[in-house]
């Protein structure tokens, strides 16, 4: 393959603008990779975040030609080259220089979050006991990398800057994964509606498409987690039922 | 007077992988203020990237599992040269962190009867290794992570460590800059715990990531600690080999494990070919048998694929060598084969290592439930590090505490796969309790402002190298070209040689590295300073290997092919002489417990 240009983002949060580096591409090369090859031959300080190369540590988030995606899962065999390739940062987040934002809110956000309550465990070791088709949909979740793609495309964030009031589909999975998980004891839907915003989720499924993890985040999170929020807060059968019942049934009712 | 933060902290922690988040845990919950500093942001860790597995005997898949067994696999896997007493404590204890971890919310694959299930791995004999499909080390990480989050432990992310200050003898402090804006900042503490990972970066083709530049190793060193083993580093067998850019990302073992066969030009399984003595009894010489034990025939020998990491890879190497290679320079590891024997292959193998297929299909444009994948030898782990005491992870140095793979003794020559994730756990607990107690006991130390000064000054070097000004990123490239070629799989005394008197050279390139002026976030300075530590580590591993006059576990020497018997009566050990020079003594090993000799020699 032959000389490319890319644009790429350089500046910090007060100024910035595309600035035009030409590199050669050779087979299989990823865009991560391209990006390492402009900083060694002709701009050592453009910052980027990177780790595993492989798609397993959600580092390397950017937008290529406008796309959520992870620069080192992206081959350049897949983009179109005769013209100019982009590269800029998340959208959704403050931005730190170049390529990188400051994504600490992410960071906040799940502290907030309660955390795995277990039950008694089942056997006199302290283990339990969990069939695998009972763990499936948990593992499902628990593969997320914390991106943050999800989050950068949601447009409650991106747009309408809901960062006080809305946790974003990364932490509806989290939850979701708490939620759901066959041991845990602790409940989460009250924060879920009061504090984590999340009705103002109007299932675009933005997040769902931009996963690289292939979550199915709308369908299998968080469409579920409305569910049970209505049926705990909603049903009017069951807000009398809550009238005269402890506040957190035995774990494994319900889950 | 440069400027910097301060923070005070019973116990620092460095590095936020399995192991430091695990010794941050343990002290924290010990009732002592922590800190814990990673160079990444946290969760990013080597850790996260692990694929196969953790090794604890819990017996759940093969009764015939316990301590014992994993024990004496752990010390043949190293070739005797293992620091015994971390062996026992590791196989001891590994069974109790890993169900730690399921109370902490990890969701581990499960047996029919719904306990943690258990995978095969080369060089264990029974199926030991806790696993999620192939993604074992994000479950790791995420469960630490998460549990650790609410403990009180104060992380700061993205921040290097880049010296360690003492007072005395004794570590007392650390100084460090934040990635984000460039600024320094100032640790104090009354107990360190390294758990900064491995320096696969000083090699060429590598599945490790940028942070592994042997930081901890080198400050350790520098602050007068003594490191071991650091001849030996494991060269993964299969690492990707195309396309270029790729080259040398992990291709778990877990393929193996489930059945995935190496083949050469020829289509030959080549590893039938040379069956080590030691492992004869437990290695099936015919195909059939090995696909039964696959399969879990408890009757079955292991298949030869599940040799020891050191001995597959000189096999891939040979046939490489010999011209039986695949056509980009490796072997073809094949799973899509099982399909003569499986039904519905195709969806058991996405099942159980959903990423390789997905790293595969979107990388190299592979089908792995198709076609084989190429695959060739990849610099991965490296077995020697701080020297640490068995029980509490101390170093040479009081104070000073290491563990997970920066640290040494329980891999001796050669680890096998799965007992890196549970080495984390059972050594960082360790490390944190002991850290603790120590913080306990001893009070503040006092930092040298001078010394603080003169580190922040040697930092912003790189800004202001004149004109003999060098680019750092091709200075590294340069290293890393250098010590594959010369300190690589296969070594040898002249090769050695030269790779040290090289290393000078590249002492004075180090110190022309230069970096545009710009503190925020900006990694052209940063390659600038991991020189440095890379420098260190490369220096060790040369004057070890050069030292090592015996082919053992992952170090393997041309002009000596053996084993030698009077080699291996000791560990090398380099240590920073009076005269700043590297210095290397060989360490007699203790005599082993009779105990536990008698349960070597019965697993014989
Ligand atoms: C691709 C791959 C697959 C693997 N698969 C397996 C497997 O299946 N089973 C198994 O047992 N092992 C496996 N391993 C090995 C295992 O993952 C690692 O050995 C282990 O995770 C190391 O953990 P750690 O806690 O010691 O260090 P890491 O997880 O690497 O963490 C090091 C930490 O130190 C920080 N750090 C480093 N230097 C500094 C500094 N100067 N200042 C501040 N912070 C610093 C880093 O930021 C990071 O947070 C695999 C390794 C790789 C690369
Ligand atoms: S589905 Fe909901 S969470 Fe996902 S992007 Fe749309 S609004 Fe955001
Ligand atoms: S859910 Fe998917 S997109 Fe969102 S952070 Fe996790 S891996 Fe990334
Ligand atoms: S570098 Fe880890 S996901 Fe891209």
């Amino acid at each position: 393959m032959p000389q490319v240009t890319f644009k790429v983002w350089r500046g910090n949060k007060d100024a910035g603008e595309f600035k035009d580096y030409q590199t050669d591409i050779t087979e299989g090369m990823v865009v991560l990779d391209a990006v390492h090859q402009i900083q060694a031959e002709s701009a050592p300080d453009l910052a980027c975040r990177w780790n595993c190369k492989a798609g397993k540590c959600g580092s390397c988030s950017a937008e290529v030609n406008g796309n959520p995606r992870l620069m080192c899962m992206t081959r350049m065999e897949d983009l179109p080259t005769d013209q100019p390739v982009t590269i800029e940062p998340m959208q959704a987040f403050p931005l730190i220089r170049d390529l990188v934002c400051d994504v600490s809110w992410n960071y906040e956000v799940k502290k907030k979050i309660k955390p795995f309550k277990p039950r008694k465990p089942d056997n006199e070791d302290g283990t339990w006991n969990m069939v695998q088709e009972d763990v499936d949909r948990v593992q499902e979740f628990r593969k997320c990398i914390e991106c943050f793609l999800c989050q950068d495309v949601c447009h409650v964030l991106r747009d309408h800057h809901k960062h006080e009031e809305f946790i974003g589909p990364r932490f509806f999975i989290h939850n979701a994964q708490l939620e759901m998980h066959p041991l845990d004891t602790e409940d989460r839907l009250g924060d879920l509606k009061d504090d984590n915003g999340l009705g103002y989720c109007n299932i675009t499924k933005c997040c769902t498409k931009v996963c690289p993890e292939h979550i199915t985040i709308t369908d299998n999170a968080i469409i579920p987690l409305k569910e049970r929020v209505v049926d705990e807060y909603y049903d009017p059968i069951k807000k009398l039922f809550k009238m005269f019942k402890p506040k957190k049934p035995d774990a494994a009712a319900g889950k | 007077m440069r400027e910097f933060k301060t923070h005070e902290y019973d116990v620092l922690v460095i590095g936020a992988g399995g192991a430091g988040l695990r010794a941050a845990i343990e002290a924290a919950g010990s009732g002592v203020s922590c800190g814990l500093i990673c160079k990444s942001l946290l969760g990013k860790a080597h850790t996260v990237m692990a694929e196969g597995g953790m090794a604890a005997a819990l017996a759940n898949v093969d009764d015939r599992d316990g301590w014992s067994t994993h024990f004496a696999d752990t010390m043949r896997g190293g070739q005797y040269l293992n620091n015994w007493r971390m062996a026992e404590l590791h196989a001891k204890e590994a069974p109790d962190r890993v169900k730690e971890l399921e109370a902490w919310g990890a969701v581990m694959d499960r047996t029919k009867d719904g306990k943690i299930l258990q995978r095969n791995f080369g060089g264990h004999k029974y199926p030991r290794l806790a696993h999620v499909g192939d993604r074992t080390g994000l479950e790791m990480i995420r469960t630490l992570q998460d549990h650790g989050i609410h403990q009180g432990i104060d992380v700061h992310m993205e921040v290097t460590i880049i010296d360690l200050l003492k007072d005395g003898d004794r570590v007392v402090g650390a100084f460090a800059y934040e990635r984000e804006h460039g600024r320094f900042i100032l640790f104090k503490a009354k107990a360190i715990v390294m758990a900064t990972g491995g320096i696969g970066r000083a090699f060429k083709i590598t599945s490790n990531s940028w942070e592994y530049t042997g930081d901890g190793h080198s400050l350790a060193y520098n602050a007068g600690a003594d490191l071991v083993d650091m001849e030996f580093i494991q060269f993964h067998p299969t690492g990707m080999v195309w396309p270029p850019s790729v080259r040398g990302i992990l291709v778990t073992e877990g393929v193996r494990g489930e059945g995935g066969i190496l083949t050469n030009s020829e289509g030959r399984r080549f590893m039938f070919d040379d069956i080590p003595d030691a492992y004869t009894s437990s290695t099936s010489d015919n195909e059939e048998e090995g696909w039964r034990y696959v399969t879990g025939d408890k009757s079955a020998r292991r298949p030869p694929e599940l040799l020891t990491r050191d001995h597959v890879a000189r096999c891939i190497v040979r046939e490489v060598k010999e011209g039986r290679g695949s056509p980009h320079g490796g072997v073809f590891l094949d799973i899509a084969w099982i399909k003569e024997h499986i039904k519905d292959a195709e969806a058991h193998i996405k099942k159980k290592l959903p990423s390789m297929y997905h790293q595969f299909k979107e990388l190299a444009g592979l089908d792995i439930t198709k076609e084989p994948m190429e695959i060739g030898p990849t610099t991965h782990y490296v077995m020697g590090g701080i020297k640490v005491d068995s029980d509490t992870q101390m170093s040479t140095v009081p104070g000073l505490f290491a563990a997970g793979e920066c640290a040494a003794g329980l891999h001796g020559a050669n680890r096998l796969g799965g007992n890196s994730l549970s080495d984390l756990v059972v050594f960082g607990k360790r490390a944190g309790e002991y850290a603790s107690k120590y913080a306990k006991e001893n009070g503040a130390g006092s930092v040298n402002n001078d010394q603080i000064q003169q580190i922040a000054a040697w930092a912003e070097a790189p800004f202001d190298r004149g004109d003999k000004a060098e680019n750092p990123f091709t200075i590294q490239s340069d290293l890393q070209v250098m010590m594959q070629d010369k300190v690589g799989i296969v070594r040898e005394e002249k090769e050695l040689g030269e790779a040290l008197e090289a290393l000078e050279g590249f002492k004075a390139r180090a110190e022309h590295a230069s970096a545009d002026v710009n503190r925020d976030f900006n990694p052209g300075w940063h390659t600038a300073l991991d020189l440095r530590c890379l420098l260190t580590v490369s220096e060790a591993s040369a004057l070890s290997a050069l030292n090592r006059k015996e082919s053992r576990g992952a170090h393997t020497r041309l002009d000596h092919p053996d084993k030698s018997e009077e080699e291996a009566k000791g560990n090398n050990v380099v240590r920073k002489g009076p005269d700043g020079q590297m210095q290397i003594e060989r360490v007699p090993i203790p005599p082993i417990r009779e105990d536990l000799a008698q349960i070597i020699e019965e697993n014989k």
